[in-house]
């Protein structure tokens, strides 16, 4: 169940083009297998270990570098609060022990129903708009108990499902290099020469 | 969660009566389409660019001065021009994995701006010859990364980007790449090693320069999100345009977030290299001063690697040799406001905690002392710390950083400043970035340290075994 789909197979090997080198395109195929299965299995570093022509061992040493990746089951949604300094100057702190209280689990752990997943996070790029925190990487800002509380009642009523897509999707759309128009990623071993709209003058010449 | 910065869109952003040069489109909801980049002068910088030749374009941005965005503040005309000759193919990583506390800027140009960002790639990769375009954006930007993909699918299918773009020769792929969360991967190595799959760990330089060995060890160019989404201004306009704005050394403008306790924290495009702190923390057309009628007690001025700034540093100007000279840097373009409410301490550990935990782990001197700085930290702030911890700070420190560390001048305290940049036994900037806050706060406000060592909690006894009645 946990390799990938044949649908995304297709997707990876559109990925994996893009790329001069395909272990390059492991971090996306990372993404790509936690967005089919909620977190990062096994069974799907397997898979794309063959994909790209590594061992199972070279992707999960990469994939456990990178906080992103979960190699367990994750709620639904996964709330990262921010505690860098910005946030903790405007009451980070108090934001994560609320929501400690209301979701009734410590930062690190999931919901008994499976629903969310509640973390402290580091430095989120939104600083002007401190407290924030994110939902599957989708922002709120200024969080309020209160706004907090709405969030997750909203969350849990199904009200942001067209906004925000379960843990493991990242973008609800995809980049797609049309066929045609397409340059093409060539190994660079493969590439002596310059771009034709580079003139090679004569001591640039190899 | 109220936004209330005057476009919903851009939140944080506030407009003023200061020249545009990468924000002129924050204003529209719709800036992010290419209905409206065309309505708004785009793709003109590219179109302008192709009717030069690559070394003409080369040398405008050169004569631009234009100073890199990402923290070093290197000029990217230069920068570009250390790619060997005759070497190819070439590569352009574009650094969009923003996550320097305090910054908040190349997020919102992806965001709501991206057009601009991908015609700066495209002018970017004409003038230094390369086909091969890779946009790094960082994982934890999910709206970031859509806006960019139909950006760049609208691009594909309008003929900007591709093969034979605008019906000439230039031919160029612009690869959309997600990070997975890990703040160093922001350093240029670290980003290619990301890129080709791997841990994201900074390589040595000597010789893993990027422009001679960087991606699959091709000679590449890594620039910043903001460095680039000048690029379509300064094709268009010209040189002379752009170094007509700021300052001869800082020419242009610059995205700067205010964050923490001022009365109208934001994301201002401010002039460059004359725009003083002071005009950012207190100007009416800027974060308005400090929240609650509060004191000013110190800042952060360029991102949480930099050394803090007192109210004695207000009126140094966002000119990276001034800001040098006055001990600190102006990074990536985040400064930090602490009120007289704040504990300093406390405020130290957040950033000491920050790039303990963000140590890729390579270097024993950031690895070790990182983690060793923060529990330091994290004993006196929770009043368990020693006079004897002081001490270990200052020497961890000295083994990340050795020699005099840089600091801002106290009058209150007598001191002078120690001008930037430090020493450092790190390959990159985490390490140092550890200990440059603690560093600041524990000289600049020693008394509340101090204080925090002698006014311990009372010792616990903790019984090993129940007596006997």
């Amino acid at each position: 169940m946990s390799r990938l789909s044949d649908h995304n197979v297709v997707l990876a090997q559109e990925i994996i083009a893009r790329y001069p080198k395909p272990k390059s395109a492991l971090i996306p195929l990372l993404h790509l297998s936690q967005e089919q299965n909620g977190f990062i299995t096994e069974d799907a570093m397997r898979h794309i270990a063959e994909l790209i022509g590594v061992t199972p061992a070279e992707v999960y040493g990469t994939a456990s570098f990178y906080e992103m990746f979960r190699f367990e089951p994750t709620g639904r949604y996964l709330i990262n609060v921010c505690g860098t300094m910005s946030c903790a100057l405007l009451g980070a702190d108090a934001l994560m022990h609320h929501a400690e209280e209301k979701l009734g689990v410590k930062a690190g752990d999931t919901t008994a129903d499976g629903l969310i997943t509640l973390q402290h996070a580091e430095c989120q790029a939104a600083c002007t708009e401190a407290p924030t925190l994110q939902v599957n990487y989708r922002y709120r800002y200024r969080v309020t108990p209160e706004s907090f509380d709405e969030l997750v009642d909203d969350l849990r009523a199904g009200k942001l499902e067209a906004e925000i897509p379960p843990h493991g999707t990242l973008g609800r759309n995809r980049q797609r290099i049309p066929a045609d128009r397409a340059v093409g990623a060539r190994h660079p071993d493969d590439v002596d020469e310059a771009p034709a709209w580079i003139e090679v003058s004569s001591e640039d010449a190899p | 969660m109220s936004i209330v910065s005057p476009y919903p869109w851009a939140p944080g952003f506030y407009p003023g009566d200061r020249p545009e040069i990468v924000t002129s489109r924050f204003r529209y909801e719709d800036g992010h389409t290419l209905e409206r980049y065309h309505a708004t002068g785009g793709y003109e910088g590219l179109r302008a660019a192709l009717a030069k030749s690559p070394s003409e374009v080369a040398d405008e941005v050169k004569n631009s001065t234009l100073l890199g965005r990402g923290g070093a503040g290197f000029p990217a005309g230069t920068k570009w021009g250390f790619t060997p000759a005759g070497v190819w193919p070439r590569y352009l990583v574009v650094n969009g994995d923003e996550s320097e506390p305090g910054t908040y800027k190349d997020r919102l140009l992806m965001e709501c701006d991206p057009h601009q960002l991908i015609e700066g790639c495209l002018i970017a990769s004409y003038a230094a010859g390369l086909s091969q375009c890779f946009l790094y954006i960082r994982g934890e930007m999910a709206l970031a990364h859509e806006r960019m993909a139909t950006a760049l699918n609208e691009a594909y299918a309008a003929g900007y980007i591709g093969r034979n773009i605008l019906d000439t020769d230039l031919s160029v792929d612009i690869v959309l790449h997600w990070g997975a969360g890990a703040y160093v991967v922001g350093e240029e190595t670290a980003l290619i090693e990301s890129l080709e799959g791997e841990r994201g760990m900074p390589r040595l330089k000597p010789p893993y320069f990027p422009a001679a060995i960087g991606l699959y060890g091709q000679p590449t160019i890594v620039n910043n999100v903001e460095t680039l989404s000048n690029l379509p201004f300064i094709a268009r306009e010209g040189s002379v345009a752009y170094t007509s704005i700021g300052t001869a050394t800082s020419p242009g403008t610059r995205m700067i977030a205010v964050s923490g306790h001022v009365v109208r924290p934001g994301v201002y495009e401010i002039v460059n290299g004359s725009t003083t702190f002071r005009d950012l923390i207190y100007g009416d057309d800027f974060a308005q001063g400090i929240r609650d009628g509060n004191e000013l007690k110190a800042f952060v001025p360029g991102g949480g690697s930099a050394p803090w700034f007192l109210p004695d540093q207000l009126d140094v100007p966002f000119e990276g040799r001034e800001a040098s000279a006055a001990g600190s840097m102006l990074g990536s373009g985040a400064v930090m406001v602490m009120d007289s409410t704040t504990d300093i301490p406390a405020a130290a550990l957040t950033l000491v905690r920050f790039y303990a935990h963000e140590s890729c782990g390579k270097c024993v001197p950031c690895r070790e002392g990182g983690t060793w700085l923060a529990r330091l930290v994290e004993r006196i702030v929770a009043g368990r710390g020693t006079d004897a911890d002081l001490r270990t700070i200052l020497e961890v420190g000295e083994s990340i950083c050795p020699g005099e560390m840089p600091h801002a001048a106290s009058a209150r305290l007598g001191l002078d400043a120690v001008p930037f940049p430090y020493k450092m036994t790190t390959i990159c900037f985490v390490g140092p970035s550890a200990y440059a806050p603690i560093h600041s706060a524990l000289t600049l406000f020693p008394e509340e340290f101090e204080a925090r060592v002698t006014a311990r909690a009372e010792r616990r006894t903790i019984p090993v075994a129940v007596e006997v009645a």
